[in-house]
């Protein structure tokens, strides 16, 4: 694959240090981080390795070598002892120019091993950086969540609390319209009792009105008692003053009459 | 294989769906080079709802690196263009 999605992918990795402001998750960049340190590690680790594998490949060859070398000065010895002098010398400057090549591969063998302690070590600081960063980044990782965790309880708080001062509200003016309301039919009451209200219903009436009917009722009894005793007497001058009244009862009668037709 | 939809998040994709993923892929990436514009906006959109329709999102609480990242729906030729020159839309 070598379209658009690989190349933004290559090179995202590529700039991953830079990434990681952009990146939408700040958890996701940790884990990118920490896989990055990883593979950091795992390249160190592997160089280590090589090393090490360089280094005993040396140690093979240095073997050879010095067994190629002792054979040599065994033949040159033998050589010798069979007075053929020229072979012996041919040995010996064999064997010189492979001890050159020990010399060699030792110094090389040398510097190997050097390396290799560096890098095993360079590796187990790598390690115990990336476990150190391992351990922050879940951490960081949780914090992060909880605060997200935080928030979204602390925006549903605030929706519940507005629903409730809402509730609250609602209470209050329920309260407010009863005790006005309550207020209200006690002034009523009061105003009514006193007079100062009129009854719209007919059916209350207040003390007054009530103590005139009761007077006006009685001298009324009275007023028909005196002319029923009039009438058994015989009239009088009260009669008459009675009977004018009477008269003018009878002419609104009339009248009232008159008017309804 | 995860593929970033950026702005959008991640997608769990099976190798199976990718030859016909690269296909678009390479197509749009030749219209990138091309400068054409509307067959990059047809073939990104493509690209896109394949990857959607293919993929299973992940949740937004997974944390893995994505493989693959695609540009925004609403990224423009000339910003895509950017982010694949050698330094990217990210200098350094």
């Amino acid at each position: 694959m070598s379209g658009v999605m690989k190349r933004m992918g290559m090179i995202f990795r590529a700039k991953a240090n830079k990434a990681l402001d952009r990146a939408e998750d700040p958890r996701e960049t940790l884990d990118y981080s920490y896989q990055k340190q990883l593979e950091l590690l795992q390249k160190v680790r592997r160089g280590v390795a090589d090393v090490a594998t360089s280094r005993k490949r040396l140690e093979l060859q240095l073997n050879q070598l010095q067994g190629q070398s002792t054979k040599l000065e065994d033949q040159g010895r033998k050589a010798l002892a069979l007075g053929r002098e020229d072979l012996a010398r041919e040995a010996l400057s064999r064997r010189a120019a492979l001890q050159q090549q020990v010399t060699d591969l030792e110094t090389q063998h040398q510097t190997l091993q050097g390396e290799e302690e560096k890098l095993t070590l360079a590796a187990q600081r790598l390690q115990a950086k990336v476990d150190a960063f391992r351990t922050r980044k879940e951490t960081i990782k949780a914090t992060y969540t909880a605060a997200q965790a935080q928030t979204r309880i602390g925006e549903a708080f605030s929706g519940i609390s507005e629903e409730m001062g809402d509730v609250g509200m609602a209470i209050q003016r329920a309260e407010d319209k009863t005790a006005q309301l309550q207020a209200r039919a006690g002034a009523i009451d009061e105003l009514l009792a006193s007079g100062a209200l009129d009854d719209q219903s007919g059916m209350a009436k207040d003390d007054i009105a009530a103590e005139l009917d009761r007077i006006s009722g009685g001298t009324d009894v009275e007023l028909e008692l005196q002319r029923m005793k009039a009438e058994l007497a015989g009239g009088s001058p009260q009669q008459a003053i009675e009977g004018g009244t009477t008269d003018e009862s009878q002419q609104s009668r009339t009248q009232h009459k008159f008017d309804k037709q | 294989m995860i593929v970033r939809i950026m702005g959008e998040g991640q997608v769990l994709v099976a190798e199976s769906h990718l030859p016909g993923l690269n296909r678009l892929d390479d197509e749009l990436l030749a219209e990138i080079e091309g400068g054409d514009h509307e067959g990059f906006r047809r073939t990104l959109g493509a690209l896109l709802d394949a990857v959607r329709s293919a993929g299973e999102p992940l949740p937004d609480d997974a944390l893995q690196p994505s493989e693959l990242i695609l540009p925004a729906a609403d990224a423009t030729l000339e910003e895509v263009k950017a982010m694949l020159k050698d330094d990217g839309l990210i200098p350094g």
